[in-house]
């Protein structure tokens, strides 16, 4: 009888039935439990690793007395205006070496030199070059997000496939529809899976950028703790860092999600 | 009634008429030292139903390929009409297109959504117009290749094994839609296949391609709709099978 499957084999009784979103919260809950247990028993001292309720508190205090909210504005205005300046270079040169001969020729060889370059290592350079203002860190924020959006969306052009491309010739399109119709929609996701480094990089770029002569931003506010011994701060600036960088990329996940509607099966939580 | 005529015995060597919908003369094509084909001709008539059958490697997907102008001819070899259409063993369907859309791609007509809208109701599709390709399932994205061809009007019909990919309820089914389109519109058509029955099934003539030459040209003058099971049906099938070299 192919109906009394279900009450043939019962399901085995679930000791841990929870929803899925407390199982999975369940750990790091655990672990927070835990810390703050050590920091109560006075295990860890609270210069070296404050208890999470003494940071959530300075948190709560970093708000009220205004200290958050400028420089938070601060360094995600950095992160997006680098972020902006490197996709759009990166778009502009992956289109170009990707849709065109002239371009792979000209373009990619030195970008894929370029790009085994650590950006980071610039600083020094970027510092001489342009002093210790907002541009070096924007443009060391750029540069990181060049790599990954034209490494991707190159990949991704060349990618398309050749069985869609050739049924676009039957179908009669010239160069240009075929561009538009075929192959920047199959490099889409490519270009998205490269926002999504890209956006990584940018948020590392950020850090790095802002523990040299920043006198505002949220590494300002570390570097302006770690003088002070408050490490109850450093942590709240390392959990301000946390919570932008999951957020932007919530941001771009939701967009994918978005954008490549045509995906039936789109892996999501 | 002689339902059986040989390559030998009849003439083919047509001239060149402006009723072929295809004319082929002398199409030899090579990939470096591996000559695909050898001198082919090939005529089809306007409306003419042609399937054309041979092993892997005897060079009839290169000679549809030809035809479909994927693949370069020397000049003067190949004489195909402007209004062609060819729908592939795969959809081959965009998947970030709505199904009404990528019917209408690279069509230049007025009132496209009309005519796509009409086009996929001929198919049996009117219910998915506005469904993502990679919801649908494999004979139905066939048929919305279909549609994607048809909605073009063509003179000529290249079908590259379209059903191969299908199961056998399906392959079916689309073999009576394809007679069914093709007895209201009447392109010529061409359909590449493995499959001896399915070429005696729906074709007014069978080819048969060896090493790069046309070794076989079958006429089947069987009233429609055909059943696999006569006997003049079964002499055909029998015979393309020895010539295929798969009895003897």
């Amino acid at each position: 009888m192919m109906s009394s499957e279900a009450t043939a084999r019962p399901r085995a009784p679930s000791r841990l039935h929870w929803p899925a979103g407390w199982r999975r919260a369940a750990f790091p809950l655990a672990l927070l439990a835990l810390w703050q247990g050590a920091a109560a028993a006075g295990f860890t001292s609270p210069q070296t690793m404050p208890a999470p309720s003494l940071i959530l508190h300075s948190f709560w205090t970093l708000i009220v007395t205004g200290q958050l909210w400028p420089n938070l504005l601060i360094s995600l205005t950095r992160v997006l205006a680098g972020l902006a300046a490197g996709v759009a270079v990166g778009t502009a040169l992956g289109l170009f070496a990707g849709l065109t001969k002239a371009g792979e020729d000209t373009i990619d060889p030195t970008v894929q030199m370029a790009r085994t370059l650590p950006h980071l290592a610039l600083i020094p350079l970027m510092i001489l070059w342009f002093g210790i203002g907002e541009t070096p860190k924007i443009v060391i924020i750029a540069l990181g997000a060049t790599f990954p959006i034209y490494l991707n969306l190159f990949g991704a052009i060349r990618g398309a496939d050749a069985k869609l491309l050739e049924a676009g010739a039957v179908l009669g399109l010239s160069w240009r529809e075929t561009v538009w119709h075929v192959v920047l929609p199959a490099a889409l996701p490519g270009f998205l899976v490269g926002l999504r480094q890209a956006l990584g990089i940018a948020w590392i770029s950020l850090v790095v950028a802002e523990q040299i002569n920043a006198t505002s931003g949220i590494g300002y506010l570390i570097n302006n703790a770690r003088d002070f011994l408050q490490t109850d701060v450093i942590f709240d600036g390392l959990l301000v860092y946390a919570i932008l960088g999951l957020a932007t990329d919530r941001l771009v996940r939701s967009l994918e999600i978005h954008l490549l509607a045509w995906r039936p099966a789109l892996p999501h939580r | 009634m002689n339902m059986l005529s040989d390559a030998t015995t009849r003439p083919t060597a047509p001239q060149a008429s402006p009723e072929a919908a295809v004319q082929v003369r002398g199409l030899t094509r090579a990939y470096g030292e591996n000559a695909v084909l050898h001198g082919v001709d090939l005529t089809i008539r306007p409306g003419e139903f042609v399937a054309l059958l041979g092993r892997s490697g005897s060079g009839k997907s290169t000679l549809l390929r030809t035809l479909a102008g994927l693949d370069p001819a020397p000049p003067g070899t190949v004489q195909v009409p402007a209004a062609r259409s060819v729908v592939f063993q795969e959809p081959r369907l965009l998947p970030w297109k709505r199904v009404w859309r990528n019917v209408t791609l690279g069509l230049r007509a007025p009132d496209p959504r009309a005519r796509a809208e009409a086009a996929l109701a001929e198919v049996g599709l009117a219910h998915r117009l506005t469904a993502w390709p990679l919801t649908l399932s494999g004979g139905e994205a066939q048929r919305a290749a279909l549609a994607r061809a048809l909605v073009r009007e063509p003179a000529l019909l290249l079908l590259d094994e379209p059903f191969a990919a299908l199961d056998a309820l399906t392959r079916l089914r689309m073999q009576e839609l394809v007679t069914a389109l093709w007895r209201a519109h009447r392109p010529a058509i061409l359909l590449v296949t493995h499959d001896v029955d399915e070429a005696l099934g729906l074709a007014d003539r069978v080819l048969m391609l060896e090493h790069g030459r046309i070794a076989l040209d079958l006429p089947v003058e069987l009233p429609r709709p055909r059943r696999h099971d006569a006997a003049a049906f079964i002499t055909l099938r029998e015979r393309l099978l020895a010539a295929l070299g798969v009895i003897h």
